[in-house]
């Protein structure tokens, strides 16, 4: 070893990285450290290679198949590889999704980031580790039962000056080992990192405006581009029919120029003024059949579809209702909600005859990626998709119809093309959280045990093709195939509960005679436990007991339990049967609780509001939110998330209904389709229910039914009126006061 | 193309070659390629593209380039600056103190939102430094966040508001 080389403890003050600059990178530059030549991916799943990389100044880059949304997964999932690596937060940093670098882990929705996603970084990194180990033992000659690792150096005498580093050991050379999935993880009590509230790596540059968005991104060369569209979808099925363009009503707007196909059109300038002006001032004619139900009759059409009927989950025997002490019968209604991320999508592409390359927010690289081959006549691998984030998009909102918008643009401009998607075109155009019509019967016995439980839901599924393509190629429109969270939940009906005799039945309503539909965050959970949850309220109510008692003394698990009991506890939650203290004042107050989930974790919720009974205005005072979503990586994360899930919801539940009359939709900017705002915001409080021995499980959206249920409870208790549709407002209140 | 307008933008006076009917946003994402002020509605409902204009917070989706010839406009890039001659500091700081309250309070999520919350709540707290919990509500009103942060940003400004005062 060399005399001028540091000994371990002054390397270990250091933070044992031998060079020590780790700035988040700007896309497009290229880190002295970062090594992977890109490539068409997706890497080999099976090879350590594929997951991590070692490099000369002893820090490791994981390449991680899930995106930064804001909820913080690049951060937790770097803590989960760096404890398993026994690296310092510093020593390691991600890449941002790119078919060319990162593997394939899926889409980064239904909360797998950290479900999914943890154990297979943690894996790979116990791996890596694992080879390293090996190497140092072979290089120092110390066994390998006697190494030890702090912040990748590797030493294990008690001589200072006997050590070696990761980055010697490998630095920037290859693994060329298979991942076997076979090394030992750490035991969770050993944890240094996890379950740390460590501050995210994104928020800083966040803060002072250094981050680049995919706003910010440019090409050179590049057009301005712009979608022109009627403003408002009509019926999926019908897609968009140009009647006319008249090219000349966008004469002398700088070089603006119109570009086709099909029944696709847009606009491509030099300057983006240009090219937005374009978009408004282009006179065609559309022809928008009127085919919608509208609002007004959206639930009687639904209720009225062909039958697609499939039995969810059946056990026992309904008919033991008649020995029920009390019996509850609702019907509840869900509207259509929007994604509509605080800014619209956009993308940037560059197609060229035999490659493509598109940086868009997608959630699902790969996904994206093969369907703008399909649409380009290219193969999957001549296409490289980059992930940027965006705002926050809760969802499947128009990332897919963006990129294969921009893409599409630059093929036929046959320039790189970036593609802001207008306000109206992202509420217009949007996958929407499909609308839900809910009936359900319950009983219990006197002894106050639920008896039977009936519930019968109507919903269609997600669209498959996105309006780009069905426009351009004629591609008819299509839904996805039935699968979870496109039908209804057993999980939040009636599955927090011990209940002998259940009937679960899902009516599939076809799709494409509807608005548009993608997954929102809790995909129809909201509306799922605001028909279910008032039911099982209302027999709590029947029977005098407190609804939380109730609750209680049914409960299916412990792990419902301790989300239940969380939530309580942090309202400081006093046993009373509900509407006990209706009063004739212009404004009355009430408490409500709910348990609900998505597909994996426990959620519960206290609800704290007022209603204004003159003028009908809700405002809710206080949420508390408590999550069971097994060991938690991150608490600091996972309070953010929460905190979000409350006031999201407090959004859905009060103002979020996306309008449509027979024609199109008319919700098109935050007036028409107003959202909840900081006036409104209700104070919050989080709890998280950690169970460090269990695998991590979802934490981005399995506390909102429980929310909107306790919303809906509470306004019960203060009104003794049960509503029966979302969002409440001022209108639907004075209606269900009457 | 020459130069057919000059802005003071962040203390410093750059020439733009802008259609003086261009709104401002364009002007500051395009041609001069600042991160801050960004598309968010193009309609000034979300505050998403605001900046300050002689210490006004504007939104700059609808306002043309020929309205703030010869004003004095700052973004999110020059806040550090403006707090450091608010202060009379010798240099600006890293972090003004509410972008180190939004690190501390860890209350940014996607963070597209923050360039608006950031110019709304420097108005409020060049104004009145010791604001109410109501006072910072309103003043904020008109700017949304579609991550659910606002209860973290209220506290956030409270924390900066209290450190500004610390430095009065």
């Amino acid at each position: 070893m060399s005399n001028f080389r540091l000994n371990r403890r002054d390397l270990l003050k250091a933070g044992g990285a031998l060079v020590v600059t780790f700035p988040l990178l700007p896309r497009g530059t290229t880190a002295q450290t970062q090594m992977r030549e890109p490539q068409p991916g997706p890497p080999a799943a099976d090879q350590i290679d594929s997951w991590i990389a070692i490099h000369s100044d002893n820090t490791a880059t994981v390449y991680i198949g899930f995106a930064e949304l804001g909820q913080g997964a690049s951060t937790a999932l770097l803590q989960v590889a760096a404890e398993e690596l026994d690296l310092g937060m510093d020593q390691i940093r991600t890449v941002g999704l790119d078919t060319h670098l990162t593997p394939n882990q899926g889409g980064t929705y239904s909360s797998q980031a950290m479900r999914r996603g943890g154990p297979q970084v943690q894996r790979a990194a116990a791996e890596a580790r694992q080879a390293l180990l090996a190497l140092a033992a072979t290089q120092l000659q110390i066994p390998l039962a006697s190494l030890r690792v702090e912040n990748g150096i590797v030493s294990g005498s008690g001589d200072d000056n006997v050590f070696t580093t990761y980055g010697e050991l490998i630095g920037d050379r290859r693994f060329n080992l298979a991942f076997t999935g076979t090394a030992p993880v750490k035991d969770p009590s050993s944890y240094k990192l996890v379950t740390k509230p460590l501050p995210r790596n994104d928020i800083p540059p966040k803060a002072n405006g250094t981050y680049q968005f995919m706003q910010h991104q440019r090409l050179p060369g590049m057009l301005h581009g712009r979608i022109v569209r009627p403003r408002g979808q009509g019926a999926y099925k019908d897609g968009i029919q140009v009647v006319s363009i008249d090219e000349s009503s966008i004469a002398g707007i700088g070089d603006a120029r119109v570009l086709r196909q099909g029944n696709f059109v847009g606009v491509v300038a030099t300057r983006e003024w240009d090219a937005v002006r374009a978009a408004q001032q282009l006179n065609l004619t559309w022809n928008q059949p009127e085919s919608l139900p509208g609002n007004a009759d959206l639930f009687a059409r639904m209720e009225q579809s062909p039958p697609d009927d499939r039995v969810a989950r059946e056990e026992g025997d309904l008919s033991v209702i008649s020995a029920a002490a009390v019996t509850t019968g609702f019907t509840g209604y869900g509207p259509y909600q929007a994604h509509v991320p605080f800014a619209p999508n956009c993308a940037l592409a560059d197609v060229q005859t035999d490659t493509a390359l598109v940086l868009c927010s997608t959630q699902d690289v790969y996904g994206t990626r093969g369907k703008l081959a399909a649409l380009l006549g290219l193969q999957p691998p001549q296409v490289r998709v980059q992930y940027v984030e965006g705002a926050g998009t809760f969802g499947h909102s128009c990332w897919d119809d963006c990129a294969q918008a921009a893409a599409l643009l630059s093929q036929l401009a046959g320039a790189p093309v970036r593609l802001q998607f207008m306000r109206w075109d992202e509420h217009g155009w949007d996958t929407y959280g499909p609308a839900h019509l809910g009936k359900v019967k319950a009983s219990a016995t006197a002894d106050g045990k639920l008896l039977t439980y009936e519930y019968e839901g109507w919903q269609h599924h997600w669209s498959f093709v996105e309006t780009t393509e069905q426009t351009s190629k004629g591609t008819p429109a299509a839904e996805w195939p039935a699968m979870a969270a496109q039908q209804i939940n057993p999980l939040v009906l009636g599955g927090q509960y011990r209940i002998p005799n259940i009937k679960l039945l899902n009516h599939h309503v076809p799709g494409v005679d509807y608005l548009k539909g993608a997954w929102l965050r809790s995909p129809l959970d909201l509306a799922l436990t605001f028909v279910s949850e008032q039911a099982i309220d209302d027999l709590a109510f029947q029977l005098g007991i407190d609804p939380y008692q109730f609750r209680l003394q049914n409960i299916a698990d412990d792990r419902w339990q301790g989300v239940l009991d969380g939530a309580a506890r942090a309202a400081q939650w006093q046993p009373q049967q509900a509407a006990q203290n209706l009063s004739s004042d212009e404004v009355v107050t009430g408490r409500g609780i709910g348990l609900g989930t998505h597909l994996a974790s426990w959620g519960g919720a206290v609800a704290e509001l007022e209603v204004n009974k003159r003028t009908g205005v809700v405002r809710i005072l206080h949420l508390y939110g408590a999550i069971d979503a097994g060991r938690v990586v991150n608490p600091s994360n996972v309070e953010n998330q929460i905190i979000s899930q409350l006031i999201q919801t407090a959004s859905r539940m009060l103002h979020e209904e996306v309008a449509f009359n027979t024609t199109n939709v008319t919700s098109l900017d935050w007036q028409s389709y107003p959202i909840l705002r900081f006036m409104e915001a209700p104070q919050v409080t989080a709890v998280i229910v950690q169970h460090i021995e269990q695998e991590p499980l979802g934490a981005g959206e399995e506390v909102m039914a429980a929310t909107a249920a306790a919303i809906a409870n509470a306004f019960f208790d203060a009104t003794g009126k049960r509503m029966t549709a979302f969002p409440f407002t001022p209108a639907r209140v004075l209606t269900a006061l009457m | 193309m020459a130069a057919a307008t000059t802005l003071r933008l962040n203390g410093v006076e750059v020439g733009v070659t802008a259609d003086v009917s261009t709104p401002l946003l364009y002007v500051l994402t395009d041609e001069l390629q600042l991160l801050g002020p960004r598309f968010g509605c193009g309609l000034a409902q979300c505050g998403s593209c605001s900046v300050l204009v002689d210490g006004v917070e504007t939104r700059s989706c609808v306002t043309p380039l020929s309205a703030v010839a010869g004003k004095q406009i700052t973004t999110l890039e020059g806040l550090p600056v403006l707090y450091a001659q608010s202060k009379g500091l010798q240099s600006p700081p890293a972090y003004t103190p509410l972008q180190q309250a939004l690190i501390d309070t860890q209350a940014i999520q996607c963070g597209y939102c923050s360039n608006g919350l950031q110019i709304k709540a420097t108005e409020l707290l060049m104004l009145n430094a010791n604001p109410s919990e109501r006072e910072i509500r309103t003043a904020m009103n008109g700017h949304l966040c579609r991550c659910g942060t606002y209860p973290k940003i209220l506290e956030a400004i409270q924390l900066a508001a209290s450190t500004i005062r610390g430095e009065a």
